[in-house]
């Protein structure tokens, strides 16, 4: 079967804490066209948290910027939600990732947030230039059913 | 949905902090404010943190709880999360969280 586009969203928000639960609902939102299980849309909010953010703490460093979001669901069920910040970057994906290693150790997130993205989703990827921004890319594919076109 | 509500209650040397809505880092600080404020104030033998009425938590809900398991043990204290639901109980299981506290998931929490 060819990989088809169905549906796609694009958000655009202040990188303000206030917009992290705006987000992960507005993605789930749209997800739900797909029905998915519960814990897939679980699974989705929490990614799409984690990801917005570390765009506004790690990213913008609590300082002014925008978050955009992508979100796009294909044929064979596969979501693939794109985070993307033009904040400071990351000097050092690799140690970033490492399970409870933070960039703001002040800040109690526990330092889990790349392992819950990658955990909770199928493939994670993630692109980043110093001083230009990053872009998380988090790709799953829900359980098989009928995709409503 | 969205935003946290802290309710505090001290009963015989027993702290329990019921948090309701979604825990996030737009909610965590003024969850942290408010629960340390209590910690420090009872310095209570055992703190039961009822998750029951959560409806979301990611990692920074997990960093509250993790930053408050220090700050109790240092009180000479121990830390007991009770009702976390499905998602919750994921992402404490992910963290490794549930081999360092104790968690009881029946409705209640009897201790």
């Amino acid at each position: 079967m060819k990989k088809e586009l169905i549906n796609e969203m694009n958000l655009r928000i202040p990188a303000l804490s206030v917009n992290e639960g705006y987000a992960r609902y507005a993605v789930s939102s749209f997800v739900a066209q797909l029905d998915p299980t519960l814990e897939e849309i679980a699974d989705i909010r929490t990614v799409v948290s984690e990801a917005v953010t570390n765009s506004i703490i790690h990213g913008y460093r609590d300082k002014k910027g925008e978050v955009l979001i992508s979100v796009k669901y294909y044929n064979d069920r596969t979501v693939k939600i794109t985070v993307r910040d033009r904040g400071c970057g990351i000097a050092d994906i690799e140690k970033a990732m490492q399970p409870f290693y933070t960039g703001d150790p002040a800040g109690e997130r526990g330092g889990m947030g790349f392992t819950i993205m990658s955990s909770f989703t199928d493939k994670m990827k993630i692109r980043s230039i110093l001083n230009k921004g990053t872009t998380v890319t988090l790709e799953k594919t829900l359980h098989k059913s009928i995709v409503r076109g | 949905m969205q935003g946290a509500k802290c309710k505090i209650e001290y009963d015989e040397g027993i702290l329990i902090i019921n948090i309701s809505g979604d825990i996030d880092h737009h909610s965590a600080g003024s969850l942290r404010e408010e629960i340390d404020t209590d910690l420090y104030l009872y310095r209570a033998k055992t703190v039961i943190m009822d998750l029951g009425g959560v409806d979301f938590m990611d990692s920074s809900g997990l960093g509250l709880i993790l930053g408050r398991y220090t700050k109790i043990n240092d009180l000479g204290g121990r830390l007991i999360i009770a009702n976390p639901d499905d998602s919750v109980s994921k992402i404490l299981a992910l963290a490794g969280t549930d081999k360092l506290i104790t968690i009881k998931k029946s409705e209640g929490a009897n201790i």
